[in-house]
């Protein structure tokens, strides 16, 4: 018998006598009341804004609590402005990016040498970019989390490795919460998920010494969202 | 009493007594009070969402078998090895077969209580493995050479002072202890070791059934990174970490971050379901998953207790206990302390070893109340301090509650008790505080309250003759 199937035989074993449901009286019965729904859900987390406006406006008072920088433009040109803004003000020499129709676009508007994800001995080049541009899934308002894949954003390593993350999002990615991001995500790739799926929410952070709030450490200390 | 025991008593005897120790865990805390309320003010109903996170674990835990074959089935359907582990010294053994078939030299880790739980360090180290801890805390703690202090703030009891000297005399140097000057020397040391790191060991906080992926939630970005760079991935969980569907973690992600850090929800929340896949950039060839039972299972056949399985190590019980709060983590002896290490420990372990825990505690429900899948924690410790009398019962104990119980069942005795003691009670100044008072070790910390110069009843019978 294998190790499997011993554990196997003690959990069945085990779960021969029920427990009672949290809430339940004893003299219930013990069988499965089902799942919560997603109305279930939607009653007890918290409320998020009904059209795209009031969805943005709480995306963006998420990023200023996260020190996410969120940049608001107006259409595609007026976003490849502004990555050349980001550029000249931080000076970036190289930048580190996945082929896509927003990443090919921008990184051709910069006029920098690009490393592309997936080349070989990609991990000590990718770490001496001094950016990382990638797309992503969706924007979550809720939390100010941005919702990226291996398989959208270029890989594992593209958006923790490199200081500044860049994040391009359309318009109708941004979603209100998180059951809409995991509804998102069932329909996109439902079966054939990609082998890591990450919500990102503000630079990399921690608060281990003396709890102070320290961005930077270990993921990138900026991360900027633009959304047109 | 057992070694344990007495270690805890005189630790907990000390640290009591020591204020900078208290001052440095009360302002570490009352911090997250105040953000974690606003926090919980943000969900519709906060109680109606413990409600549902409870009924959820439920449903997981006690269909375990289900749903943890629909978890595996999926991860392996995307190239992912899965390996069983009934016993520590079992899940030892996968990892450092693992790490020998994949020639490893150097392991780095993020933060996973269940490598504490089975000493996976040691037995690498042992094996002659470099491992680096990653995540900011444990990194300091274990250059200490110390155990973690709390399960979601490892480091909480050092000040910025205390780290920069470890820093400097473990790494060479530390400008200043300026919080963000301690943070960029560790990301520079640690940087490094990620890009010569062969292999990255996580754990993780959920396991979801529906898609088979692990679920992990941190906010550095450490084991984001430990899943992306090192050419083989290990993560060890524990059997009763799995939900039923994705979007379960809908709820799951924000409570989490909500009790367990005062946040919206924590930086980084991540799945993983395989090894790099066909058309993906980066990502390690082989990912193993390695589920741990340690006792889980033994725990589950618990009817009474078994909801305890429904934990997902928040620290929130720990952040609201008096216990925890004046006799710190490290007091306990244990992989989880506070609340949940005080009710679980004892059934992991030995029940006459360390029953202790179970008794160092008031009773007063905060962990309950806190805790965000409502486990009843103070119920279960009365459970354990009733479990270990009746598995060996206490001759003097047994003897004095049924000396106590004819006396309170009778009432001229009842009568008799109360006016001796009263009369006694006239001189207990005498011995007060010394070894020959009966009641020592009760008055050594704690002030006898007076008996009344009355009982009701003779309050009541002397009443009617001065009305009369």
């Amino acid at each position: 018998m294998s190790e499997r199937d011993h554990i196997f035989e003690r959990i069945r074993e085990a779960l021969r006598t029920s427990a009672p449901r949290p809430g339940a009286h004893p003299w219930d019965s013990a069988g499965s009341a089902g799942l919560p729904s997603g109305a279930d859900f939607d009653r007890v987390l918290s409320a998020t804004g009904r059209t795209f406006e009031e969805n943005a406006a709480l995306f963006e008072r998420n990023s200023v609590d996260l020190a996410t920088e969120f940049l608001r433009v107006d259409g595609r040109d007026e976003a490849l402005a502004a990555v050349v803004r980001l550029r000249d003000r931080e000076g970036w020499k190289r930048v580190a990016s996945h082929r896509g129709e927003l990443t090919d676009a921008a990184c051709a508007a910069l006029g920098l040498p690009v490393h592309w994800t997936g080349a070989a001995d990609d991990v000590g080049v990718l770490e001496q970019c001094d950016a990382g541009l990638s797309e992503c899934d969706a924007l979550v308002a809720h939390t100010g989390s941005v919702l990226v894949t291996s398989r959208s954003a270029g890989g594992r390593a593209l958006s923790v490795l490199p200081p500044h993350h860049v994040v391009l999002a359309r318009r109708e990615q941004l979603l209100p919460g998180l059951p809409e991001a995991f509804a998102l995500l069932k329909t996109k790739y439902g079966g054939n998920y990609p082998s890591m799926i990450s919500f990102i929410t503000g630079p990399s952070r921690t608060g281990d010494i003396e709890r102070t709030l320290v961005l930077g450490a270990h993921g990138p200390k900026k991360l900027t969202v633009l959304l047109w | 009493m057992s070694t344990a025991a007495t270690q805890f008593k005189r630790d907990a005897r000390r640290l009591t007594a020591d204020l900078r120790h208290r001052h440095i865990i009360h302002s570490a805390l009352s911090q997250y009070e105040v953000t974690r309320d606003e926090k919980k003010a943000l969900f519709q109903d906060w109680q109606g969402a413990r409600q549902l996170a409870a009924g959820i674990k439920w449903e997981a835990v006690n269909h375990l078998d289900r749903y943890v074959d629909q978890f595996v089935r999926g991860l392996e359907a995307r190239g992912t090895r899965v390996h069983w582990a009934r016993t520590g010294q079992q899940a030892r053994d996968i990892v450092l077969g693992i790490l020998k078939s994949r020639q490893a030299r150097m392991v780095v880790k993020s933060k996973a209580m269940t490598t504490e739980e089975i000493h996976l360090n040691e037995a690498m180290e042992g094996a002659g493995y470099e491992v680096v801890e990653s995540d900011l805390g444990e990194f300091i703690v274990q250059l200490r050479g110390e155990a973690p202090y709390h399960i979601v703030f490892p480091a909480m009891h050092l000040t910025r002072g205390e780290i920069r000297e470890t820093f400097q005399r473990k790494l060479g140097g530390a400008p200043s202890d300026n919080p963000e000057a301690l943070t960029m020397v560790a990301r520079r040391v640690l940087r490094r070791k990620y890009i010569e790191a062969d292999a990255g060991i996580t754990g993780a906080n959920f396991a979801i059934a529906e898609t088979g992926m692990i679920s992990i939630t941190e906010n550095e970005g450490n084991a984001r990174l430990a899943a992306a760079l090192p050419k083989t991935m290990i993560t060890l969980l524990g059997l009763e970490k799995v939900l039923p569907r994705l979007e379960d973690l809908a709820l799951f992600l924000p409570m989490l971050a909500t009790v367990g850090a005062a946040q919206l929800i924590s930086g980084y929340n991540t799945m993983y379901g395989g090894p790099r896949q066909p058309g993906e950039a980066d990502g390690p060839e082989e990912f193993h998953v390695i589920l741990l039972d340690h006792q889980r299972t033994a725990y589950l056949a618990d009817a009474e207790q078994r909801d305890a399985l429904h934990c997902i190590r928040c620290g929130a019980c720990l952040n609201v206990c008096p216990i925890y709060r004046n006799v710190g983590g490290h007091t306990y002896g244990t992989t989880y302390s506070g609340p949940i290490g005080a009710v679980i420990t004892p059934n992991l372990r030995n029940l006459q070893d360390w029953k202790h825990l179970s008794y160092a505690s008031s009773l007063c429900g905060a962990c309950s109340e806190a805790c965000p899948v409502q486990i009843p924690l103070h119920h279960h410790l009365l459970r354990n301090r009733r479990n270990s009398t009746r598995q060996k019962p206490c001759w003097w104990q047994r003897t004095a509650f049924r000396g106590y119980a004819l006396v309170a069942n009778s009432c001229r005795g009842w009568g008799l008790v109360t006016r001796l003691g009263r009369f006694g009670q006239k001189f207990h100044g005498l011995i007060l505080g010394s070894r020959l008072d009966p009641a020592y070790a009760w008055t050594k910390t704690r002030d006898l309250p007076p008996i009344a110069a009355q009982t009701f009843k003779e309050w009541w019978r002397r009443r009617g003759k001065t009305r009369a």
